[in-house]
C-alpha cells in the first residue's frame, strides 16, 4: 500500500507498504529517518518515542497505516521542523549535563523530554519538579546512566526555557 | 536531591583546554542528540538483504536433519545455510572454539542457530523460517548446575572432544572449570572443624543470585558487505574487532586480512558484545547471496542471542573471634555456566580469587566451579564473577555483624584489607586501598529526609508501588544497609591484553592538528572523549580528531574489565610522547632552540622551560606531519595455581562502597529505594563527569540485581525474553544518588588511573539487599528480591 503522511513538516510518501509494517519501520527503513530507535519494538522502552499529531507515541505500536495524513515528528525534526544543523535547547541540556552515554534511549528520551518542557516550562507554568519529571519519563528506559543526568538535564533544559518566557537571558 | 563531588582538576601542567581532568563535551553526542548517530541497526545500502536465524525450540535434542528446500522456493528468499555451508571452521569461541556457528550434531539450548536464512524484506525472511523442516531426537535437559557439577550420573552436556581441550582447566564431567584457593591452615590441609572450634562465632549462609541480563538497548546487528577480493567488509556493534576477526576468518575459511570490520555504532554493551552474536552469520550469507545482508535481532531474539551473567549458587561459612576478627571463610561457589563455555573459566578465577572480599582472612578455602549445563549460555557481564560472590560474602559479614552486634561498617572497618595487605591468592596489593576511610565515608554522608520530613508523606509517588499504590503507607519501614566490593580491572591470570594506538600530529590549514586510530570500542562509556582528552595534554594541541574504529589498526583489546581508559588510554599516550620525542627533536634540529634547552608542546607550539614559544607545530610540521604507532602493555600477571590459587594473577584493583536506603512496604512486598551513596576509589579522574556516570550506572544496574531483574529459566527455557517480562529499572526505579569519588593515584598506571566502569555494580546489590533486611528483619538469601521473599509467604511452586 500506499502511505502519505507529513514528516518534520515535509510531506513523505512511502510505497509498496506491507500492512504489517510499523510507523517506526517505515521511518527507518523507507525513508531514511533511523533516529527513532528499535530497542525493544513492544512498546516498553520508548527508544522510538516521536509526536503523532503532537502526541508523543512509540513509533513500534503504531501500524504504518495508523500515520496516513497524519503528521509525525521524530528526534529528526526537533531543532528546526524541516531540518537545520542548530541544536535544539533540550539537545543541549542533555549534552552539558552528560546525559548521553550509548545514546541508543535519546532520540526517544529527548522527544519525551521536549513534550515535559513544552507543556510546562515553555507555557510559562514553571519548572516541573523532581517527581514530576521521573513521572513523565517513566516509559523510556535507559541502561547507561542511571537517570541522574537525564532528570538533571531535563531540569537545565526547563529552567533555561523558564528564563526565556520570563524575559530573562537567552 | 543528589549531589556529587567530583575533583575538578588532575594538577596536570597543561595550557591546553579540554585535557586530561577536564569534562570536555563527547564528541559523538552532537550525532546522537539529533539522530543521525549511526548504529550497527541504522546501517543501510540500497541492495541489501534482511537476514534471519532459525533457533532451535529445545534446550536439549539431537538434530536429525534439516530440509530447507520450501524456504529457498519462497519469492524473495536468496540464500538459507545450514552447517553444511559454513566452509572453514564449524565452531568460535573466546577461550574455548566450541560453539558451533549452526547447530549440527546436537543442540545445547534453547535458542541456538539452526539455520539462517537472506530475503529482500525481513518478513520474508521470517516466513522463510517457518518453512525449515528441522527434525530433532528431544533429549533431557541438564538443567540443574549442582547436579550437572557434583553428580556423576548427570549426562554430559559435552561428548568428548566437543570443547577443544588445552588441558589448562577442563577436569572432565561438565565442569568447564574448578578453582580452589587454600590459605593458612587450610593450606596445610586443615579441617573446617578444626577452625570452627577455634571461633568464637560462626555464620553460614546459602545464597543465590539469579541470572542477569545485560539488556543494552541496542540490539544486535550489522551489516555485511562482499568485498570484490572474495573478503568481506562488516560493521557491526562489538566491544572487540579484533577478537571479532579472528573468529570469524576460520570460520569462513578466509585469511583475516579478507575479513575488515569496522565498529558501527555501539548501543550499549555491558558484556553481552564480547562473545559473537550474528557476526559469522551476516557473512556466510552476503558471500553467498553476493549482497549485502543486514542482520538486527529483534529483544526476544535478543535474550536468545547474547551470554547472561552467570546464576549463581553459594554456601558460606565465616568464622570470628569474639572482638570481631575475621578467622576463616569457607566458600563453594558454583556458577550456571549453559551451554557453551564462553568466558566462563575468567569468571570462576575472578570468583575464586575474590570469593570472600576485600578483608584480611588469615585462613580461607575457597572453591569456584564453572558448570556446562543446557541453560543459556552465560559469559561476560559488567563484574564478571565479582558481582556474585559480592553478594555472598556481605551477606555473610552483615550476618556476622549482626551476631556480635556490632555496626556492620565498624566490622568491615576492623577487617578491611589496605596497601601492602594480601588478597586471598597471595598477592600484594601495592596501590593504595582507602577502604576503611571508603567506608566511614559512606557512613557519615548525610541522610535524605525521613518520610516523615516529606511535604506530603501520602503522596503516591513518594511510596513503594508509586501511583499505583492501593494503600497511604501504614506499612512503610525504612531500611539502611552497606556493602564493599572489590574487583579486579584489567584482564587477568596472564593474558596479554595490549592495546594499539596510532598518533599523527600535522599542519592542517595553518593550524596544527592531531588524529588518533584506535580498534578500541567505544560503547557508550566516553572512551573516544578519553581518547582526545589524552592527545590535547600529551601533545598541547586542542584539535584532535578520532578515527571510526576498525581493523586497520591494531588490536586495542576488549571493551571489558574495566580496562579502556586504562589500556587504550596507555596506548594513545604513548603513541603521543612517541610524536612529541620526534617534534622536539625536529624542533631541535631545525628550530631556533638554545642547545640543551628543557622543551614541551603547549598551545599548539613548541616552548621552553618558562613557556616562551619557540616555534609553533604549523610552522614546524608544515609538509611533514609526524605519525607513530604503540602498543601498550599491562605488567605481566600469571596463571594461579590449579591447586591452591595463588598467584599473581591480576593487574589492578577496584573499589567501591555503596550505602542504600531504603522504603519497604512489608505489607504488600514493595521496595522503593530512597537513595544510593557511592564511594569509589578512581586514582584519578580522566574525565570527572563521564566517570560519575559510569557509577551511576553501575549502581542502577546493582539496584535492578537486588529487586527486579532475572532471567528466569525453567527446564532450559527463557520464561521473559522481553522487556515487558524482563524488568530494568525505569527512572521511578532508580533513587537519587550521592557519589563521592576519591584519588588515591596507582603508580603503575597511565596518570595513576584506576579503573572504574565496574565496582559499582560489585557493592550496589549487597547494599540494597542489607537495607530490605533491615527494613524487615528477614535473612533475604537471595537475589532479585521478590514480594513473596518480603511478606514472607512461601515461594510458589518453581518448575525447575
Amino acid at each position: 500500500m500506499r502511505v502519505t503522511f507529513e514528516v518534520n513538516g515535509r510531506p513523505v510518501t512511502a510505497d509498496d507498504v506491507w500492512a504489517g509494517e510499523s510507523l517506526l519501520y517505515v521511518l527507518r527503513e523507507r525513508l531514511g529517518l533511523p533516529g527513532s530507535k528499535n530497542a525493544c519494538e513492544q512498546g516498553e522502552c520508548g527508544s522510538c518515542t516521536v509526536y503523532l499529531d503532537g502526541v508523543t507515541v512509540c513509533a513500534c505500536m503504531v501500524a504504518a497505516g495508523q500515520a496516513h495524513g497524519r503528521r509525525v515528528r521524530t528526534v529528526e525534526g526537533l531543532s528546526s521542523p524541516g531540518g537545520g544543523q542548530r541544536l535544539d535547547a533540550v539537545q543541549e541540556a542533555f549534552l552539558e549535563a552528560g546525559a548521553v552515554q550509548c545514546g541508543f534511549c535519546t532520540p526517544g528520551l529527548l522527544v519525551q523530554a521536549d513534550d515535559l518542557v513544552g507543556r510546562t516550562a515553555r507555557r510559562g507554568l514553571g519548572v516541573p519538579g523532581d517527581a514530576e519529571i521521573r513521572e513523565h519519563l517513566a516509559g523510556n528506559l535507559c541502561r547507561c546512566t542511571g537517570y541522574e543526568a537525564i532528570v538533571e538535564a531535563v531540569r537545565l533544559a526547563a529552567e533555561r526555557a523558564d528564563a526565556a518566557v520570563r524575559g530573562g537571558a537567552r | 536531591m543528589s549531589e556529587t563531588t567530583a575533583p575538578a582538576s588532575t594538577g596536570l601542567p597543561t595550557a591546553t583546554r579540554d585535557g586530561v581532568g577536564a569534562s570536555p563535551l563527547r564528541p559523538d553526542g552532537a550525532l546522537k542528540a539529533t539522530g543521525e548517530f549511526a548504529y550497527s541497526s541504522d546501517m543501510w545500502t540500497e541492495d541489501m538483504l534482511w537476514g534471519a536465524t532459525l533457533r532451535s525450540p529445545h534446550p536439549h535434542a539431537r538434530l536429525l536433519g534439516v530440509d530447507t528446500a520450501a524456504a529457498l522456493a519462497l519469492p524473495g528468499v536468496h540464500a538459507v545455510l545450514t552447517h553444511e555451508d559454513v566452509p572453514g571452521e564449524k565452531r568460535y569461541g573466546l577461550e574455548y572454539a566450541d560453539q558451533p556457528v549452526l547447530a549440527f550434531g546436537k543442540v545445547r539450548y534453547k535458542g541456538e542457530p539452526v539455520a539462517i536464512v537472506a530475503a529482500d524484506h525481513p518478513e520474508t525472511a521470517r516466513r522463510a523460517l517457518d518453512r525449515i523442516r528441522v527434525d530433532y531426537e528431544v533429549l533431557e535437559p541438564v538443567s540443574d548446575p549442582l547436579r550437572a557439577a557434583f553428580d556423576p550420573d548427570c549426562p554430559l552436556v559435552h561428548e568428548e572432544g566437543s570443547v577443544p581441550d588445552d588441558g589448562r582447566h577442563r577436569r572432565g564431567g561438565n565442569l568447564a572449570r574448578h578453582q580452589p584457593v587454600r590459605t593458612g591452615a587450610f593450606a596445610e590441609g586443615a579441617t573446617v572443624e578444626e577452625l570452627r572450634a577455634r571461633a568464637d562465632v560462626v555464620v553460614t549462609g546459602s545464597y543465590e543470585v539469579g541470572m542477569q541480563d545485560q539488556a543494552f538497548l541496542g540490539p544486535e546487528s550489522g551489516l555485511a558487505v562482499p568485498a570484490e577480493d572474495g573478503g568481506v567488509d562488516l560493521y557491526v556493534a562489538t566491544q572487540w574487532l579484533h577478537v571479532d576477526q579472528g573468529q570469524i576468518a576460520p570460520c569462513l575459511g578466509l585469511a583475516p586480512d579478507k575479513v575488515r570490520l569496522a565498529l558501527a555504532g555501539v548501543g550499549g554493551a555491558f558484556g553481552a558484545r564480547e562473545d559473537l552474536s550474528m557476526q559469522v552469520h551476516a557473512c556466510l550469507l552476503a558471500l553467498r547471496a553476493r549482497r549485502p545482508v543486514k542482520i538486527v535481532y529483534n529483544r526476544e531474539e535478543s535474550f536468545l542471542g547474547h551470554v547472561h551473567r552467570h546464576p549463581a549458587r553459594m554456601e558460606y561459612e565465616h568464622g570470628a573471634t569474639g572482638d570481631g576478627a575475621l578467622l576463616y571463610a569457607v566458600a563453594r561457589i558454583v556458577l550456571d555456566g549453559g551451554a557453551y563455555t564462553s568466558t566462563t573459566p575468567a569468571v570462576v578465577g575472578v570468583a575464586a580469587s575474590m570469593g570472600v572480599g576485600p578483608y584480611a582472612i588469615p585462613n580461607v578455602r575457597v572453591d569456584a566451579y564453572g558448570v556446562y549445563t543446557t541453560n543459556p549460555p552465560c559469559g561476560a557481564m559488567r563484574g564478571f564473577g565479582a558481582v556474585q560472590a559480592c553478594f555472598g560474602y556481605e551477606s555473610q559479614m552483615d550476618a556476622l555483624a549482626a551476631r556480635l552486634g556490632a555496626h556492620p561498617v565498624d566490622l568491615r572497618v576492623a577487617n578491611a584489607l589496605a596497601q601492602g595487605s594480601r588478597v586471598i591468592t597471595g598477592q600484594r596489593i601495592d596501590a593504595p586501598l582507602p577502604m576503611a576511610e571508603m567506608l566511614l565515608r559512606a557512613r557519615d554522608a548525610p541522610m535524605p529526609p525521613g518520610r516523615s520530613a516529606l511535604p506530603d508523606p501520602a503522596d503516591p509517588r513518594t511510596l513503594p508501588g508509586g501511583v499505583s499504590a492501593t494503600v497511604l503507607g501504614e506499612g512503610v519501614v525504612r531500611g539502611v544497609g552497606y556493602a564493599v566490593g572489590m574487583k579486579n580491572l584489567c584482564f587477568s591470570e596472564g593474558f596479554d591484553d595490549y592495546s594499539t594506538a596510532r598518533v599523527r600530529l600535522e599542519s592542517v590549514g595553518g593550524g596544527p592538528a592531531v588524529t588518533v586510530h584506535t580498534a578500541a570500542a567505544e560503547v557508550g562509556q566516553g572512551l573516544v572523549t578519553v581518547q582526545g582528552q589524552i592527545a590535547r595534554t600529551e601533545l598541547g594541541v586542542e584539535r584532535v580528531t578520532v578515527l571510526p574504529a576498525d581493523t586497520r589498526v591494531g588490536s586495542a583489546g576488549s571493551s571489558s574489565a574495566s580496562r579502556q581508559t586504562y589500556m587504550t588510554g596507555g596506548a594513545v599516550k604513548a603513541a603521543c610522547e612517541a610524536v612529541r620525542e620526534r617534534v622536539l627533536a625536529l624542533a631541535r634540529e631545525r628550530g631556533p632552540v638554545p642547545p640543551g634547552a628543557r622543551l614541551s608542546l603547549s598551545g599548539g607550539a613548541v616552548v621552553s622551560a618558562s613557556g616562551d614559544v619557540l616555534v609553533p607545530l604549523a610552522e614546524l610540521l608544515d609538509g611533514s606531519p609526524v605519525e607513530e604507532t604503540r602498543e601498550y602493555h599491562h605488567r605481566a600477571t600469571r596463571m594461579v595455581d590449579p591447586v591452591n590459587g595463588q598467584g599473581d594473577s591480576h593487574v589492578q584493583f577496584g573499589m567501591c562502597v555503596h550505602r542504600a536506603v531504603v522504603d519497604v512496604d512489608v505489607e504488600l512486598g514493595l521496595v522503593k529505594v530512597v537513595e544510593m551513596t557511592a564511594v569509589q576509589d578512581v586514582g584519578r579522574a580522566v574525565h570527572p563527569q563521564q566517570l560519575v556516570g559510569q557509577i551511576q550506572g553501575a549502581t542502577a544496574q546493582g539496584v535492578g540485581l537486588a529487586l527486579m531483574e532475572e532471567v528466569q529459566v525453567a527446564d532450559g527455557v527463557i520464561r521473559n525474553p522481553s522487556f515487558t517480562d524482563y524488568l530494568i529499572p525505569t527512572v521511578l526505579d532508580t533513587p537519587p544518588m550521592r557519589i563521592d569519588v576519591l584519588e588515591c593515584p596507582d603508580p603503575a598506571a597511565p596518570y595513576g588511573l584506576r579503573g572504574a566502569g565496574e565496582p559499582g555494580t560489585l557493592s550496589s546489590t549487597p547494599a540494597v539487599a542489607a537495607a530490605v533486611r533491615a527494613a524487615t528483619g528477614r535473612a533475604l538469601t537471595r537475589v532479585p528480591i521478590r514480594p513473596e521473599d518480603i511478606v514472607g509467604l512461601p515461594a510458589p511452586r518453581r518448575r525447575r
